[in-house]
């Protein structure tokens, strides 16, 4: 049975949701997780409210659903599924490029339907470049968010695994990292990429081969210490399993890394899916593909400067609250062993 | 020591031998010989074209040893890349290892003033941050970083192009002439994106690796000796700090000879990474794979080199 691809997006939604609300609750039970989070909010307001605002826009921008578009609408197609973004924007389109509140069309001259009514200007094929923005953040979430689901239980497992457990398998998942470690991350991207064939799927799973590596090195290391640690000694000696005493007693000390990792993680990942949009092998929608897109309108003559404003400070204001808010994170958590892996 | 060198050189030859395999796997069982030429020639293409462009290329044999234990690719891609033998392109049958030849220069002139200017700058500017640590001037720096890495390398390429280019005309917007005269001209812009883009990450993480060093004994030993606290700097703190440096510095090697992709394809250097650029363009899996194995096998020997020069560097390193 086929399943339409906007009911596996809601639900997809509706879990992510959940899981963020029971991550919530549990970090409101443990105090160090509270006090950490206090902290943090007193020390980054304005950067989470932002990183916060985005998430907003895309979760707006996940729930859809079908029907509901008034007959006068033309520019959508009957039964497609619209998200609530896309209903917001819907008979937006005029058709070619206007300014931002302009009331005529930029090189036609010609009355826009909607005047002044576009604060960043229409593109070239006469879409909002703000609702096309607000788009991307959707894109970049998944981009970011999709691909650390990948790396981050790949590297946990191999990491914890090698760290733990020694011997063959740590040889060879030594040798694992150090053969991907050892080729320049663009180029491995763009082969993991241009093998796969293009699309949103295979950019986050190259991606996140490219991205497992560091984090599992770090795990593998810390691992390596937590197995020497009195409590975990004693574990074994009363007979523990020794799944138990991974689960038990080493997770829970490498979870400040996980949050830390995710964190610094996401920013380099949604950078690299620009470059990798300028190159032509990005994800559709995304910032990057829209700058891509913006590049030579620079050269026209008035230029067309709005659109890539437009994405490129859209891309600019995340990153930039991800990164201090990732700072700020690795501050409370951990002053210490994480200091010179940026 | 010669014990030590020589288990770090098989080390390497491993991981080399580790990465032909990740290419095989990538380059000829995910993506199949069959889907290589259609892509280079398109769908619609007879059966015996294809067949006699997978001879040409060197496709037209089974994959595994355990098929055909004489002829078959993958001991033809060990063999054909150990020995640097990197047949034709995909795309244009032109041969790999002239167009590697010919971008080697423009990609060299390039890379090489980017990666030392980056050093000159991104050192004096962060021990000028970390000698200020914990005051107004190292908050905003650390900040000023934060905020240049925030910016995608795609927007400073534009906005130099546009600012520098068109706006105030100094330089060319891109464009390559090999004459030793107009060479500066052309190089001017492709650098100063370079080191915009680089300069946050490097200069907050040298300062992290100074801040380190100056929490050292030693560093309190001086300063109770009396020695200047630029003197401790620079003769403490940064002499101390040169091994992180230079592990850092290393990984930037293969970006030497692989070229600095973006740079070059924008500013229209025909160098390495514009040779990249163009094989994702057209398809051109010979030439990415040729691309990746020479960026990997820089980056491990320039790894070997770094390990042992850490024993000059640093002579509490002993090899054992």
């Amino acid at each position: 049975m086929d399943v339409e691809s906007y009911v596996v997006s809601n639900s997809v939604t509706l879990g992510l949701v959940l899981a963020c609300v029971w991550v919530a609750r549990v970090v409101g039970r443990e105090p160090i997780w509270r006090d950490a989070a206090r902290q943090l909010w007193s020390r980054r307001r304005l950067a989470i409210v932002v990183v916060a605002l985005y998430m907003t826009i895309g979760l707006v921008d996940s729930i859809a659903w079908k029907g509901g578009i008034p007959e006068d609408v033309v520019d959508v197609l009957p039964n497609a599924p619209l998200t609530l973004l896309d209903r917001a924007f819907l008979g937006t389109k005029e058709a070619s490029y206007s300014a931002p509140f302009a009331s005529v069309e930029f090189y036609g001259a010609e009355a826009l339907k909607r005047p002044g009514q576009h604060p960043f200007g229409t593109d070239i094929l006469g879409r909002d470049v703000l609702y096309l923005s607000l788009k991307g953040a959707r894109v970049a979430l998944l981009i970011g968010g999709l691909t650390s689901l990948i790396a981050i239980p790949l590297a946990l497992i191999f990491g914890v695994g090698a760290g733990y457990f020694g011997g063959r398998f740590d040889d060879f998942v030594f040798f694992l990292i150090s053969t991907l470690a050892s080729i320049p991350g663009l180029l491995l991207l763009i082969a993991l990429i241009m093998a796969m064939g293009r699309g949103t799927l295979s950019v986050c799973i190259a991606l996140g081969v490219t991205s497992w590596v560091g984090f599992c090195r770090l795990t593998r290391a810390e691992t390596l210490k937590l197995r020497e640690l009195d409590y975990v000694s004693a574990a074994r000696a009363l007979g523990v399993p020794e799944l138990r005493i991974v689960i038990r007693h080493i997770l829970p000390n490498l979870a400040h890394l996980i949050v830390i990792t995710f964190v610094l993680m996401f920013s380099g990942l949604v950078l690299s899916e620009a470059v990798l949009a300028w190159l032509g092998i990005g994800v559709d929608g995304s910032w990057g593909q829209m700058i891509d897109g913006a590049r030579d309108e620079l050269s026209r003559d008035p230029i067309i400067w709005w659109n890539l404003s437009a994405s490129g400070a859209a891309l600019f204001v995340l990153i930039l609250a991800v990164n201090s808010v990732g700072d700020a994170i690795r501050d409370v958590l951990d002053p210490r062993t994480l200091k010179d892996s940026s | 020591m010669g014990a030590y060198i020589i288990r770090r050189l098989i080390y390497g030859v491993g991981v080399v031998i580790g990465v032909l395999f990740l290419l095989f796997i990538l380059f000829f069982t995910v993506t199949e010989p069959d889907d290589i030429a259609r892509r280079a020639l398109g769908d619609k293409v007879p059966p015996e074209v294809i067949e006699q462009w997978k001879v040409n290329h060197g496709y037209d044999r089974p994959l595994w040893p355990w098929q055909d234990w004489d002829e078959n690719l993958l001991f033809d891609h060990y063999r054909r890349m150990l020995t640097f033998d990197f047949g034709l392109s995909d795309a244009d049958d032109s041969p790999i290892i002239d167009r590697i030849r010919a971008g080697m220069g423009p990609s060299l002139s390039l890379t090489i003033p980017l990666l030392v200017l980056g050093i000159l700058i991104g050192i004096p500017l962060s021990l000028l941050v970390a000698f200020f640590r914990e005051t107004y001037i190292d908050r905003m720096g650390v900040f000023l970083c934060v905020l240049a890495m925030s910016v995608s390398i795609i927007l400073y390429i534009v906005g130099a192009q546009y600012l520098i280019g068109k706006v105030l005309r100094w330089y060319p917007i891109s464009g390559f002439n090999a004459d030793l005269l107009m060479l500066p001209r052309f190089l001017v812009l492709p650098i100063i994106v370079g080191l915009l883009s680089g300069i946050g990450g490097d200069v907050r993480f040298y300062r992290t690796v100074f801040l380190e060093e100056s929490s050292r004994d030693f560093v309190r030993t001086a300063r109770a000796k009396g020695a200047s606290e630029p003197r401790i700097m620079t003769h403490h703190v940064l002499r101390n700090a040169l091994i992180p440096i230079l592990t850092r510095v290393v990984l930037a090697i293969p970006f030497l000879f692989t070229g600095a992709l973006l740079l070059e394809a924008f500013f229209g250097i025909p160098g390495l990474g514009s040779m990249t650029f163009d094989a994702i363009q057209a398809n051109d899996f010979a030439t990415l794979r040729t691309m990746v194995f020479i960026g990997a096998l820089s980056f491990v020997l320039g790894q070997i080199a770094t390990d042992i020069s850490y024993g000059f560097v640093d002579p509490r390193v002993r090899f054992e």
